[in-house]
This record gives structure tokens, sequence and C-alpha cells, in this order.
């Protein structure tokens, strides 16, 4: 399958992807629009065309699926889960757990439209809750943004490896358009090399046994537990941070969007850039860490006018204020509810900022 | 030395390579010692320290890692099922265990002691039912008797507003697939002499902890419930609990082996 092109949805090929980057185990509860996640893995479960999957199980609840998942991951096996808005609040306190013990769990969400039962639509509404730590206790989990279906194939390699780097919980964060969207793609080769999990628990050997816990009842303790925490988020913050570019380097406008408002951002930006007008894309790829990087660059080359476009009311647009840190004007473009702006809306509002 | 249709077991004394030197924090006349004291002999015994997995779950045993000197994974309140799950489809080599507590297991995690039991996955759960939350201080728990005063039942707990204390045995045998269910009566009675008390509860709690391993060596869901004290959330003394126990709480959850697929023991 690696290297030949297939056309599939985003789900599906998402479902491939973490495949070839060596799956081990899923448990997921159904919900729309990700469904086609566990249906894929079902289909293939079992088959012997991916011989490193071996567990899978619809769970009876999401609680009951990602603590499924962190009992896997515990023992070093490349564990995922997926759902939409309304599962991944319930799996929050697991992910908590999972930040706290240091588990390598990849969750995947697949954003719909909200509050409560909210609709089916894409939504980028649960980017607080994914970027900020979406459980209790003061953690963070690495997000990863895909903005097409081709990127939802390849974020479970990267996702994996970047959760067992650090020993963390990995978020895609992908949105009811990305999941359905049915595009060309081609299965990038993984390497097969396989990660340190001297820490799982296997069993004692001698002297030596592994007791993952994030309960610390000594104040010390706990308050050091954090400390250490909180130093491997400033390292995945210096090493990690990923994110795109488009027609920027003489840009006097950057439109700031991920996931399928980038596809939206880039075509204005053609179509702006076709009459001479200087707008370009900043894309983060890394949710969280954000990438202050790229946003500090485009400020040292004179950006004094960002974008912010969003399926949400602004929320995103907080960590590019936050970047830009009062040296340039920042905007906010949202849609809610399932619509997606149209490119026209995206050119009038970047043409009005250049002036 | 236990006899038990002609297979002697040597129940073990002193120090344990599957227990740590560490006092536990269990208060006088607690159960959890004692059961801590069966799972570490059981483990020992069975010769399987290097392939157990505790997985601790919120409650009196959230510690049980300080005294037992096995591979450990924390699981949140009332999921240790689900973690075991997890741990077991993705390693079956491994045997896994937990320790839970009434309101761990019956309570908030009982969705997930359910499917687990439904589906029979092989696993090992000690469920310890003292009637009340002693972690957090004495509330009122699933088994907690229909009058008991706890500090969220301060004038009895009412049938009317809460229903009746739930039998966690009974509900886990009604399902098809879990291979062993049991409950032990594990506190010690007081005889009429103060001076002698009864600790046939703590040899069937070996015999049972010991069996409850090895069915799920032969691929089966085990679940033993040990009917046990708090006396300090109860408010009584360690003598008047364990009378209270013989007296309320050994007809309301009675002894007995309410499933056993292997017959490998007599009740």
């Amino acid at each position: 399958m690696s290297g030949d092109r297939e056309f599939l949805k985003g789900n599906e090929a998402l479902a491939y992807g973490a495949l070839h980057a060596g799956l081990n185990a899923f448990y997921g509860y159904p919900i729309t629009p990700s469904s086609e996640i566990p249906e894929t893995l079902a289909t293939e479960f079992g088959q012997g065309n991916f011989p490193e999957f071996r567990s899978f199980l619809q769970a009876a609840s999401e609680l009951e699926a990602i603590n499924m998942v962190n009992g896997s991951a515990a023992t070093g096996a490349k564990t995922m889960t997926a759902t939409s808005g309304p599962g991944f609040s319930l799996k929050q306190e697991g992910i908590s757990y999972a930040a706290g013990i240091g588990l390598p769990i990849l969750v995947v969400n697949v954003n719909r439209a909200g509050p409560g039962l909210g609709n089916l639509g894409p939504e980028q509404s649960d980017y607080f809750q994914a970027t900020r730590g979406g459980g209790h206790g003061g953690y963070r989990a690495i997000v990863l943004a895909p903005d097409s279906v081709q990127e939802m194939a390849a974020f479970p390699s990267l996702g994996f490896s970047l959760a067992f780097r650090y020993r963390t919980p990995v978020v895609i964060l992908a949105d009811a358009f990305l999941g359905q969207l049915k595009e060309d793609l081609v299965f990038p080769e993984v390497s097969t090399s396989s990660f340190d999990t001297s820490w799982a628990a296997t069993g004692a050997r001698g002297n030596q046994r592994h007791v993952l816990a994030s309960l610390h009842l000594e104040l010390d303790d706990q308050s050091l537990a954090t400390h250490k925490l909180h130093a491997k988020y400033a390292e995945i913050a210096r090493q990690e941070q990923r994110y795109e570019e488009l027609e920027s380097d003489d840009a006097r406008v950057v439109i700031v969007a991920y996931g399928i408002c980038a596809r939206l951002a880039r075509r204005a930006v053609r179509s702006l850039r076709a009459r001479s007008v200087p707008v370009g894309l900043f894309r983060p790829i890394t949710l969280s860490p954000f990438p202050n990087q790229g946003i500090e660059k485009l400020i040292g080359q004179g950006v004094r006018n960002f974008l912010v476009v969003e399926l949400n009311m602004g929320q995103m647009v907080q960590d590019v204020r936050l970047a830009v840190n009062g040296r340039a004007q920042v905007s906010s473009l949202g849609q809610v509810g399932g619509l997606i702006p149209g490119t026209e809306e995206l050119v009038r509002a970047a043409e009005a900022m250049v002036g | 030395m236990i006899e038990n249709e002609g297979t002697l077991y040597e129940t073990k004394l002193g120090p344990l390579p599957t227990l740590t030197s560490k006092p536990t924090h269990y208060c006088a006349g607690c159960e959890h010692g004692t059961l801590t004291h069966l799972i570490a002999s059981a483990l020992q015994d069975l010769g399987v320290r290097e392939r157990a997995v505790l997985v601790n779950s919120v409650g009196c045993s959230v510690l049980a890692p300080d005294y037992l000197n096995v591979d450990a994974v924390e699981a949140p309140h009332g999921r240790a099922p689900a973690v075991m799950a997890g741990i077991k489809r993705a390693r079956p080599d491994l045997l896994v265990f937990s320790i839970q507590g009434d309101g761990d297991a019956a309570s908030i995690g009982l969705l997930e002691l359910m499917y687990a039991a439904n589906r029979g996955d092989p696993m090992t759960i000690f469920l310890v039912n003292n009637a009340t939350y002693g972690m957090t201080g004495g509330q009122m728990a699933p088994t907690t008797p229909i009058g008991m005063v706890t500090t969220t039942t301060p004038r009895g707990r009412d049938l009317a507003l809460t229903g009746p204390p739930i039998d966690a045995s009974k509900l886990v045998a009604s399902f098809e697939r879990p291979a062993y269910v049991r409950r032990v009566f594990l506190p010690v009675t007081p005889t009429p002499s103060t001076e002698f008390f009864n600790a046939r509860g703590a040899l069937e709690g070996a015999l049972a902890v010991r069996h409850a391993f090895e069915v799920q060596e032969r691929g089966g869901f085990a679940f033993v419930e040990f009917v046990s004290t708090c006396s300090v959330n109860w408010k009584m003394s360690v003598l008047d609990s364990k009378r209270y126990a013989a007296q309320v709480l050994a007809p309301l959850f009675p002894e007995g082996v309410l499933r056993d697929r292997f017959h490998m023991e007599s009740a």
C-alpha cells in the first residue's frame, strides 16, 4: 500500500496511517463524524495485513475506551483512540492521568460543532480543550493539526514518535470536514524503528520494578513531579514547534489558520497574490506547542498585521496575540455552527487590512 | 498448612520478595493489611512476580504499590477493570489484578466492572467491601446497610432515598462469562471469650486469592469480594467492628462460591 496513490476519506486515511505506523491497540466508542476510524480498523483487525495490530475493542463508553488505551500504553504498546467533541470531553480524565503518569497515547478528535450535543458539522471549537490540557491539573498535550487527507495519513506516525519520545499524550485535532473529505494521497514510508519502552509495566525484574503513577502524597514530591513535567513541556516547546508558510516573505498581512481553514486561506492568498496584494499564510501544524518561533520570525520581517481565521469565536487568536505581544495588529475572523467562511470573505478581510 | 481436596498449600509467613519493607498506612484492625499479605503470599507461591501487574484504583488500596513489590499501573477512580483489559489485551502473558473498594468497583466503576465481567476478560479483581468510603472519610457506599450512620447518611441510610445496598458479587455472577465469583468473610470473628478469635476468613481468603490468580492463568475472569470492616469510619472499637460485621454484614453479604467454572476447589 505504501507508495501507491490512494483515494480515501480523511478518517480512513488516518486509520491506515496508524496501521502503517505500527498501531498495536485501538479502543473507541462510536461518534459521528469520527466513526470511520474504528470501522476501518475493525475491518483490518485479525486479517493479517497488519500483524502488529493485536488489539481492537469497541468499549462500553469513552471512559472505558480511554482507560483501556492507558492500560495498553502502560505496556509500551502503540495505542490510539478516536472520537469527536462530546467524547473528547469524556476522555479528559484519562488524558490527565496519561499526562501525569507519562503514558504515550494518541488521541484523535474529529472536531464537530458544539457546545453540548451541537451538530455534526466542522468546527475548531475544541482548540482550548485540546491545547490547554482539557482535564484537571496543569498539564499539556502535544496537539497536531492536519490540513489534508495526506496529513491525516501521515500524522499518526509523527504522533507516536512524539508520544514515545516525550512519554506524553498526543492529540491529532482534525475536524468534521477533514474526517469526511475524500482526497488522493500516498502513504508515506514509515520508519520501523522501535521506541524505548524500558519504563513500561511488563513485570518486575529482580529489584527493578515499574510503578506508573501520578500520585505523590508528599507535597514536595508532587511539586518536584510537576516541575519535571513542565521542564519536559519547555523542552517540547523548544524542539517541536512546527508550521508551514506560504508567500509570507514580503507579506504585509499574514493569515494565521490551521486545518480546513488553512486550505481556504491558501486559496485566498493565491487569489490575492494574482492581483499582487502582499498577503501570506502562516499555518501552525503544532497547535501545542504553539509555533511562537514562526510568529517571532514574521514580526522580525516586519509583519504588522495578522488575520486569524478559525471555526470558532476566537480561540487560537489568543495564542497569536500572546506571541505577537502587542507588536502587531491581530484581527479575528470566525465562523461557527458547522459553516465555513467563503474564500471571498477571507480575501475581503485580508485586503482591508493591507489598506 | 491448609488442606483442600488433597492439595496442601503452604502459607508462608515472614518477609516475602513480593512485599516491600514499608509499613502500611492501614488502620488498626483493617482487613486491607491481611489481604495485602494474602496476595503477596499467593504471588510468591505461584512464582508469578515477574509477570504480575497490579492496577491500583482510587481508595484505601491506592497505596498498594508501596507494599506489594510488583509492577503497578495507576487507574482513575473506578476504572481499574478497563486499565486491566488494556494491559491484558496488549500483553496476554501478564497477570493483572486490582484491589478495589466498594465505592470504586460498585459505584463509580460499576460500568467498567460489568463490561469486563460480561466479556469475561482474563483478570483478577479483589473487592474490599467495608460498607463505607474509607479514604474520603466514611461516606455512604453502595454497600452501606440500610440504617447505617455515615457522614452523608447522618440519620442512617434511608431505603426510600437511596435504594438498598448493591450486591456486587451477585451482579457479577449474573453475567455468563465470569469464571470465578466468590465472597469471603475476612474479619476475624470474636468468640465468646474475648481472648480468642476465629481467623477462618483469612484461611478461606488465602485459597480464594490463589484460585483467583489460577483462574486468570486459565483465561478466566475472577472476582473475589472480601467482606471487611472499617472501625475508624464506623466509629467503633476494632472489637465492636468485628462484631458488627458478623452480625450485620455477614447476613447481608453471605459467604459462598457463586461461580467456579474450573471447579478447582470446594466451597
